[in-house]
């Protein structure tokens, strides 16, 4: 007790009972929902990184609008079929070279391409560039994941919001449907709407969204029952609020989280049936062109020229993954019980 | 002086989490006599639960025992391997937790919940463990034993479930119980059974307990020592006449006065204002200063000891320093002062003297 | 027991309710279609027409043609092939069910499983390398597509390294790149869900009183977490279902194998709607059948609802 002999009389005053006792206060700095949320992203680094190669990707694919169309992407060269990879500079698999029966020779030498020209995915059966063609089948892609992901936000929020809400018999009426709506085999839904409509973008986009719908309205209807017995939403309804009032105002910022996690696992789900569909030959038509298509005529030129397949194969398992951890990351980014 | 059979020494105890280190154990020293029952007090995030989580050897990944020792029989607890504490964990020191509603395996039937200490620990087989297990049912008093020995925890009520809790901690017979908050989850009416159970086990097997507890009206029947912690050190201890009817230090004063009793005054419960200091960076001095009424001006630059007023009593305040100003408790306070002078008439707090910590466990 | 024989009950009733809603949107789908089936066979003539019609059916109030439909449709009876003149849609879909049974069952046990192993790996060994690799393989494997990863096995297990045969169904040898292609997903799905299940479960108090009980980490895992993270995922089942009819489709086309999807998928491309008709009947009725069985499996096997009744 050494240290007891240098205080003085002094210190034994009693301290002003009106001083500020200011530990009330929170510590840490206040950052908005959002905010915390993306600072959490940004620890994710898995996430991160996806959302840099979703980036990327969805803008070269919206970017090369002009240089990679319809019409270009048509192009066809009987001169210059089926020519392997080559890029400015000699790097190997992309120097043009190919291997036929043993005998290896530069292949754009052979078909008489001009010098400086490059082709560096290749060309397919017909002589078109494969990189312009995956380009452009990224976008078709995209866009049906983009608007089936629309479709499903704007029709399974509103009904999951409405079932949740209503409660008691509509609830069960609703989610008996969605029950049914679910016990069907989703590809069978898709057929039967494909049979009925053109295909095209918009059809393919209306089929994926009629298969995925169900779940995020299933979400949505689980997170507005329990958050309807809230006292916020209690007190808004006491003061005689309008329901949509309260559901714009109160239930789709409480909800938007889900949401967001839930549509990012929708696109790539989206992508990915794209891509079975035209692989098996019932989705975008000719002349169009989607990653799943590419990937239909890589597979039939694989054994001979694996590049066809690979290159596409390669983009749609990148967007896939990325969107699969951007979900993720997103879904533990929002969850508060992960925060620190 | 009786043999010891806990001894807790100067243990300190660290978290490492994303913002730092947080300090969650700060020097605490106590001790447990067989038979004997020792009241662990203080609001959520005292401290109370990792102390006990540390003599389990259960700390999370992220703890770091700084320093100090737990002697469990003679026997050092901290640094043991793995696998000699499992020997300990369950069979001589066991734990009932806080919710009987999630402690239990719901997918497994209680029987066997309560033979698997048995089956363990003393390689009984099935058949006499579950024998075992029966009778320890019928012990902690769950009615008609044998008829719901095979259900599982959801067809029980919480009060039925901490029974069970209290029988697969009592199966193995152990020296040391731990108690955590092992009534908060239930009603009064349940708790005061609970509790009920809990002092006539303890007459029957002689074991020492550990209560922890943010509820001082809860240890009054119970308990024969009480330790109450704040901020992760422990500001007082004393017997349960001590603590109840000579309390010193001023946050003790806050506790006992924000807890009703019968002679409380209609509207003179009061709370203790603010909230528990962040123990990521422990304030210099006392930790209580900044929430204290009697706040010094010493107790913002240094800490204080602990100053001794009886064999077993002892508060870290400066106010029972002889160089403090004479202070005024609180009513409900000054009450008990004059009632436990009354009993005890050398009752005095003029004269206590600053000890070193370890003093504690000299007694 | 009652209890539950009347949710069965139930059950099989919204099953039959879902059938007939799908036999009758299927019927009033095709109803909608522009043209006849008959409709491309211009070198019909009118009395050849005629005969066909009257013998489909195809003259008769749509009511009624309906009510046939509906009741053909529950006892099997889809009617003949477009493309196949001669044989009936039940013989079609009874000839090529086998493999596409056998291929999924064999997916979804091999996924299932070994998903339920590398899960309880990786949670056992949470923040480790081990979680990681594993966390990494599981999100390729719920990422790429199985036709993908077909495809490429197909190229470098076949033909390149020549270990097993690249396409047919001919024996078990042949049914092991597809299985393995095809269980991916369910494989990634599980272990992901093994391993958040596992993990919630090792922080829940159960887990703790039974390490305060002194059992070691290997009898807590096999005891207590794994049992308890294994019940609820009986209910992924039921999408995994789903997920593996569709992936069967393209598994079947590029592996060759003589199963209902290949066939679904030529009748799709050749307008063959009474084949498309009862596929898609046949698909809806397994997916219910999965479906009900893991609901029964599920009371069975979780205290908390087999007694609840």
């Amino acid at each position: 007790m050494a240290e007891l002999n240098q205080v003085s009389a002094a210190d034994f005053e009693l301290l002003p009972n009106d001083r500020k006792r200011n530990n009330e206060t929170i510590e840490k700095p206040s950052l908005s929902f959002a905010q915390d949320a993306w600072r959490r992203l940004k620890k994710n680094k898995g996430a991160f990184i996806s959302l840099w190669v979703i980036v990327v990707i969805v803008a070269a694919a919206f970017i090369s609008i002009p240089y990679a169309n319809t019409t270009t992407t048509a192009e066809q060269n009987v001169m210059q079929q089926n020519l392997p990879p080559k890029a400015p500079g000699n790097l190997p698999g992309f120097n043009g070279k190919q291997k036929v029966d043993g005998e290896r020779f530069d292949a754009y030498k052979r078909a008489d391409v001009k010098k400086g020209e490059y082709h560096i995915f290749g060309t397919d059966q017909f002589g078109r560039d494969i990189f312009k063609r995956v380009l452009y089948g990224t976008r078709v892609s995209l866009q049906v994941a983009l608007i089936a992901a629309l479709m499903d936000l704007v029709f399974g929020v509103t009904y999951g919001m409405i079932s949740g809400w209503k409660g008691g018999r509509v609830d069960m009426v609703m989610q008996r449907i969605v029950e049914i709506i679910s016990s069907v085999p989703n590809l069978v839904v898709f057929v039967l709407l494909i049979l009925i409509m053109k295909p095209g973008l918009f059809s393919i986009a209306l089929g994926i969204a009629l298969t995925s719908w169900t779940s995020m309205s299933r979400l949505i209807r689980a997170e507005v029952l329990s958050l309807k017995e809230q006292d916020f939403i209690s007190a808004a309804k006491t003061l005689g609020t309008s329901p949509w009032k309260i559901g714009l105002r109160h239930l789709v910022p409480n909800v938007s989280s889900t949401i967001i996690v839930q549509l990012m696992f929708t696109i790539p789900s989206a992508i990915f049936f794209e891509a079975l569909l035209s692989f098996i030959g019932i989705g975008i038509p000719v002349p169009m062109a989607s990653l799943g298509t590419l990937l239909n005529d890589g597979q039939t030129a694989f054994q001979f020229y694996p590049y066809q397949l690979v290159f596409p194969a390669l983009i749609l398992s990148a967007l896939m993954i990325a969107f699969n951890l951007l979900a993720d990351g997103l879904r533990d980014a929002f969850d508060p019980r992960t925060r620190d | 002086m009786t043999e010891k059979i806990l001894e807790v020494n100067d243990l300190k105890i660290n978290f490492n989490t994303d913002s730092g280190t947080v300090q969650a154990i700060r020097d605490v020293y106590f001790d447990l006599k067989p038979g004997e029952t020792l009241a662990l007090v203080g609001e959520s995030g005292s401290g109370k639960s990792v102390t006990t989580r540390a003599l389990m050897g259960l700390l999370a990944k992220n703890a770091r025992i700084e320093r100090g020792s737990v002697q469990f029989k003679g026997k050092e607890l901290i640094d043991l391997p793995e696998d000699e504490y499992r020997d300990i964990r369950g069979s001589e020191i066991a734990m009932i937790f806080q919710d009987p509603m999630t402690s239990l395996d719901p997918t497994m039937k209680i029987g066997q919940q309560i033979a698997e200490p048995l089956i363990k620990h003393q390689k009984m087989g099935k058949k006499e463990a579950w024998d075992k297990a029966l009778d320890m049912m019928n012990l902690v008093g769950i009615p008609n034993a044998e008829a719901h020995i095979n259900d599982y925890p959801h067809q029980f009520s919480g009060g039925m479930r901490q029974r069970i809790v209290i029988a697969i901690a009592l199966i193995d017979n152990p020296e040391v119980l731990i108690a955590d908050e092992p009534t908060t989850a239930l009603d009064v009416t349940i708790q005061a059974q609970i509790l009920d159970l809990m002092k006539k086990i303890q007459k029957e097997f002689g074991t020492s307990i550990i209560f922890i507890t943010h509820d001082l009206g809860v240890v009054a029947g119970m308990a024969d020592r009480v330790a109450v912690m704040y901020a992760g050190q422990i500001v007082e201890i004393g017997t349960i006449d001590e603590i109840y009817g000579f309390p010193q230090h001023p946050y003790t004063w806050g506790l006992l006065n924000s807890m009703p009793t019968t002679q409380t005054d209609r509207g003179s419960l009061e709370a203790i204002p603010g909230t528990p200091p962040d123990l990521l960076n422990p304030p210099v001095g006392d930790a209580f200063a900044a929430r204290n009424q009697y706040a010094l001006a010493i107790d913002e630059k240094q800490q204080p000891p602990y100053f001794q007023l009886s064999p077993t009593h002892f508060a870290a305040t400066w106010l029972l320093d002889e160089q403090a100003p004479e202070v005024v408790p609180p009513l409900t306070v000054r009450q008990r002062w004059a009632k436990y002078q009354q009993a005890h008439p050398d009752a005095s707090n003029k004269h206590a003297k600053p000890v070193e910590a370890s003093a504690i466990l000299a007694r | 027991m009652s209890g539950m024989f009347k949710y069965i009950l139930k059950r099989i009733g919204i099953i039959f309710l879902t059938l007939i809603i799908v036999i009758s949107a299927t019927f009033f789908l095709m109803k909608l279609m522009p043209g006849s089936p008959l409709a491309n066979a211009a070198r019909l003539s009118g009395e050849q027409r005629q005969l066909i019609e009257s013998q489909y059916g195809l003259n008769d109030p749509l009511m009624v043609q309906y009510w046939h439909y509906l009741v053909n449709a529950l006892q099997f009876n889809f009617g003949h092939s477009f493309q196949f003149q001669d044989q009936p849609v039940s013989r079609l879909i009874a000839q090529r069910i086998g493999p596409s049974i056998q291929l999924g069952l064999q997916a979804l046990v091999f996924g299932v499983i070994s998903g339920i192993g590398l899960g309880a790996a990786a949670a056992v060994r949470r923040n480790t390398k081990t979680d990681t690799t594993l966390s990494i393989l599981a999100v390729l494997g719920v990422s790429i597509p199985s036709f993908v990863f077909a495809a490429l096995a197909q190229y470098f297990v076949g033909l390149k390294l020549g270990w097993l045969p690249i396409a047919g169904w001919e024996g078990f040898k042949f049914t092991i790149l597809p299985t393995i292609a095809l269980g991916m997903a369910p494989l990634a799905t599980a272990a992901r869900f093994i391993r958040t299940e596992m993990v919630d479960v090792m922080g829940s108090d159960y887990i703790e009183l039974a390490r305060a009980k002194g059992l070691s980490q290997n009898e807590i895992v096999w005891k207590h977490t794994l049992r308890n993270s294994l019940i609820p995922l009986v209910t992924l089942i039921g999408p995994m279902a789903v997920n593996l009819m569709t992936g069967s489709v393209v598994i079947e086309k590029i592996f060759a194998i003589p199963g209902i999807g290949g066939q679904f998928v030529s009748s799709i491309l050749t307008n063959d709607y009474p084949v498309i008709m009862g596929t898609t009947i046949v698909y809806s009725m397994m997916l219910m059948v999965v479906l009900l069985v893991t609901d029964i499996l599920y009371g069975l096997i979780d205290p908390r609802i087999r007694l609840a009744n």
